[in-house]
């Protein structure tokens, strides 16, 4: 066990776990930030996208040891009352289905419109690859971050 | 107006059912765990006051609307309530949604199967709406003195025009709690419905794209504890012996042992298929800490049946399609005889692998199990026979178990088999501690309840003008023998034959999404169009042809025949005007159609060029499902399930070498992802006033069809076997 202070969504934060912790499970298991998914463990399904740095970023292969001093977003922190402009495109569209995938697939669009913010299609489509819908909402998908995008 | 009688569910009119304070009901509730605003908290009652068990309306004309059915993401957590609101007449933006807990006593029927929460829900849905109006109206009568009928209610106003008199439902509701509930209520026309039929949102979407805690892994309580299971790795293979010291002292974990899940007194229901006897419990502070006990465990198994491998799967149903079916399972005619005269003959099988469900939300279950109460939330698509379960496996009376239901990510089938739910009720009693039992992704796609491999052969008679004079079907399955024997094209054609087969396998199966319809509706529909073309006809008009004989002069007793011919036709004619069917296009296209879960869907199917895969650019898709609650979300069904099709039928299977799955992660099952999804999906409904019918499933069996029709017209050659990817043409030379 060691101790690791983490910034996360803006805020200083101590936890005291195993060195090989994945910070999915620090944020789940530790800090009661339940909004970041786990689906596979193994970096393959994007349900546990966060922003480290603004970048999207695994949570489920993440140590917490590599960390240090960078900064970590999740959904919880995206926006105060869900009012990010990506969170509210996936309102308008009703994307969800059973909506177990959607907070990592709005973190990694997020974080794809904040470096493009006038993706093409296909750019859209190559960033979202990493995270599956198993409900298959993906044509509401790329029509919300086309509207993200224009919004 | 519809007078029926309250007959549905009486005792959900009971009052005072213990519903009334919300006293079982989890605080999942929106305006529970959405920071509210200013409007929100004003607009909280006081009071609130139960008309019956599905709804409550406050002083303030606030309802709150309970859900019955489990939330796989198919949105009954928002139709249901919608068509209750229907009829009692109340504003959308005044109703509150909950998710109720497992109430016999109250619902009929909490399950989520087999697209049947609207259908079978319709009636009593709208009874509890237009009880709870009648009894308010009463109310109003006997407070203004005049006669209930001249009462009439909109968005929660009741008005009697002759007095001038006016009230909010929530002046009304507490004395409406004092009126006998009636014996017979009025229902509202089919067309006179102001919030069926409209779009409405998502009611946990904010929760959803704020990261709530909505689903059952994110279940977190005071004092619990994290568990894990051992399964053993293959098929066959039963517990034997393990070493535990080593891991007992890892960092964080509280207990390793072996346990049984499903001793053998326990009196099974359906929804135990694929129960595993024993395993291993890893139970442990955190997750992490349990998943590396979990790989430090070693554990020995032993053989107990038949290790079996795909390649044996594929041998021993290829060997069942050769041989006759001792009763065929229906016989109309003569086929043999019809054979021998026929001018052309067509012939072709088709196969698909194992699929696993692969729900985005691995297994889990949170149980508390005392001496005095067995407390369970989770995931579970069947709380009603979990429980009856648990009644025989903790040997305590239903009184003392709750089972509540989180929402879903995901269901699919494979939340109906709540097995794992038992285990964690099992490994919580031996604990005598609250646990939340996770599956690892691998325990997950390694311990399933599959979608069973299947093979069908079929052979097609044509008369010289290409009339269909014969069809012979004989299909089988992997623990199921796949075959609708009254299904179309029975009562269509003359001389008809349909045999079935199951393999009696060790690997688990069950219910997946639109069962063995997913599979045997892709090749019944791509064998039709081989068919068509050997007639040298127009695929659709060749379809429509065979619905004109089973409508003006069918075959056999039409009571039999499990589709209604017209309805069936209707959708293809809309597809056919829809997508301008017969018009000059550079695209490759397919059409396809199929009845399942009551419902019928039509689609048609155009492909990009290019590639050794082309990408699905347009579907244009026809739905008779009756009356649609919400279209907007309907829509969302319709186009989840043609993706579903598309994709597993293409990239997914699950393969076994001696019993072991050789798929157990996303890097090795292929699931369809964005790039590879169809570029835009177009959804017509039929608008019939019909009461509604299935939704979450019929539109996924069509489209597997649909894409191998397109697929041919693409590439020149029939793709037989899934997943068509690798579906490769031999090498010539």
């Amino acid at each position: 066990m060691a101790t690791f202070t983490l910034n996360i969504n803006g805020t200083k934060q101590e936890v005291d776990v195993d060195p090989s912790t994945p910070v999915l499970w620090v944020l789940r298991d530790h800090l009661n930030l339940v909004g970041t998914k786990y689906g596979c463990g193994i970096a393959q399904c994007g349900a546990c996208t966060i922003h480290l740095d603004g970048t999207a970023t695994r949570a489920c292969m993440l140590t917490v040891s590599s960390v240090g001093n960078s900064e970590i977003k999740t959904i919880e922190g995206l926006s105060e009352e869900g009012d990010h402009p990506v969170q509210k495109a996936w309102l308008e569209v009703d994307v969800p289905q059973c909506g177990y995938c959607q907070a990592g697939q709005i973190m990694t669009a997020s974080a794809l419109l904040e470096k493009n913010p006038n993706p093409t299609d296909e750019e859209i489509e190559m960033a979202m690859n990493g995270n599956i819908c198993r409900c298959g909402t993906y044509t509401r998908i790329k029509k919300a971050v086309k509207l993200a995008a224009n919004s | 107006m519809t007078l029926v009688k309250t007959k549905i569910g009486r005792r959900a009119f009971i009052r005072n059912t213990g519903l009334a304070s919300g006293g079982l009901v989890i605080g999942f509730s929106w305006l529970a765990s959405c920071k509210m605003t200013p409007e929100q908290v004003n607009s909280l009652p006081d009071e609130w006051f139960e008309l019956n068990g599905f709804l409550k309306v406050g002083d303030n004309g606030m309802v709150t609307i309970m859900s019955p059915n489990p939330e796989i993401g198919q949105n009954v957590k928002t139709s249901m309530p919608m068509i209750v609101a229907e009829e009692l007449d109340v504003a959308w933006k005044d109703v509150l949604v909950e998710q109720a807990p497992l109430n016999t006593d109250i619902f009929t029927r909490q399950l989520a199967g087999g697209s049947q929460s609207i259908r079978q829900g319709w009636e009593s849905l709208r009874m509890a709406g237009a009880t709870a109006r009648h009894m308010l109206k009463e109310a109003a009568a006997q407070a203004w003195g005049v006669s209930a009928d001249e009462i009439t209610t909109k968005d929660g106003v009741l008005t009697h025009e002759a007095s001038g008199n006016s009230a909010g439902y929530g002046e009304m509701a507490s004395a409406a709690t004092s009126i006998e509930v009636p014996e017979e209520v009025q229902l509202k026309d089919n067309g006179s419905f102001s919030i069926i039929g409209t779009d409405k949102k998502n009611v946990d979407g904010k929760k959803i794209v704020t990261g709530k805690p909505l689903f059952g892994l994110d279940v977190y309580k005071e004092g619990m504890l994290t568990a894990m299971i051992v399964h053993p790795p293959a098929f066959g293979m039963k517990f034997k012996s393990m070493d535990t010291e080593s891991v007992k002292s890892m960092p964080g974990i509280k207990d390793v042992f072996h346990f049984e899940a499903y001793p053998e007194d326990v009196e099974k229901q359906w929804s135990d298929g694929g129960s595993i006897p024993e395993m291993v419990a890893i139970v442990g502070n955190s997750t992490w800490e349990c998943m590396q006990a979990k790989k430090a465990l070693n554990v020995e198994w032993e053989e107990v049946s038949k290790l079996e491998s795909t390649s044996y799967h594929d041998k021993a149903l290829a060997s069942l399609l050769e041989k006759a079916q001792d009763e065929p399972a229906r016989k109309d005619g003569d086929v043999d005889a019809a054979f021998k005269k026929a001018a052309k003959i067509v012939e072709s099988t088709y196969s698909a692998p194992y699929l696993a469900h692969n729900t985005m939300e691995p297994m889990n279950f949170f149980a508390h199990v005392t001496p005095e109460k067995a407390e369970l939330l989770g995931p579970i698509q069947t709380p009603e026979f979990l429980e009856q379960t648990l009644v025989s496996r903790l040997g305590m009376p239903a009184e003392k178990i709750d089972v509540m239901m989180t929402r879903m990510g995901g269901g699919f089938g494979r939340r109906l088999y709540g097995t794992f739910a038992v285990e964690a009720a099992a490994i919580s009693q031996k604990m005598n501690a609250p646990i939340k039992l996770v599956y690892s992704r691998e325990d997950d796609m390694t311990q399933g309840t599959y979608r069973p491999s299947y093979k069908v052969k079929y052979k097609a008679g044509l008369d010289e003008n290409g009339n269909l004079i014969a069809w012979h079907v004989r299909g089988a399955g992997t623990n199921d023998d796949l075959i609708f024997e009254n299904r179309f094209p029975a009562g269509a054609v003359d001389n008809y034959l349909a045999e079935k087969h199951s393999l009696e396998t060790n690997v688990t199966t069950g219910a997946w999404r639109a069962p063995r319809s997913n599979f045997i509706a892709g090749a019944e529909q791509a064998f039709m169009d081989e068919v068509a073309e050997a007639a040298g006809k127009d695929p659709l008009e060749f379809r429509l042809e065979l619905f004109d004989r089973a409508i003006n002069n069918p075959v056999g007793d039409p009571e039999k025949n499990d589709y209604d011919p017209e309805r069936y036709a209707g959708v293809l004619k809309l597809v056919k005007e829809k997508s301008n069917w017969g018009s000059e296009t550079a695209k490759a296209r397919g059409v396809a159609a199929y009845y399942c879960h009551n419902s019928y869907v039509a689609q048609v199917l155009e492909l990009e060029d290019g590639g050794d895969m082309p990408r699905v650019d347009n579907i244009i898709c026809a739905v008779d499902c009756g009356i649609v609650i919400n279209p907007l979300a309907a829509k969302n069904q319709i186009e989840g399930g043609i993706i579903d099709g598309i994709g597993h039928s293409t990239f997914s299977a699950l393969t076994f070498e001696d019993g072991k799955p050789e798929q157990s992660n996303f890097d090795t099952y292929r699931l369809m992802r964005h790039s590879e999804a169809p570029k835009n999906i177009e959804v017509h409904f039929v608008d019939n006033g019909i009461d509604p019918t299935g939704l979450g499933e019929p539109s996924l069996p069509p489209a597997i069809a649909a894409l191998s029709n397109a697929l041919y017209k693409a590439k020149g050659r029939r793709f037989y076997k899934q997943p068509f990817i690798n579906d490769k043409p031999p090498l010539v030379g």
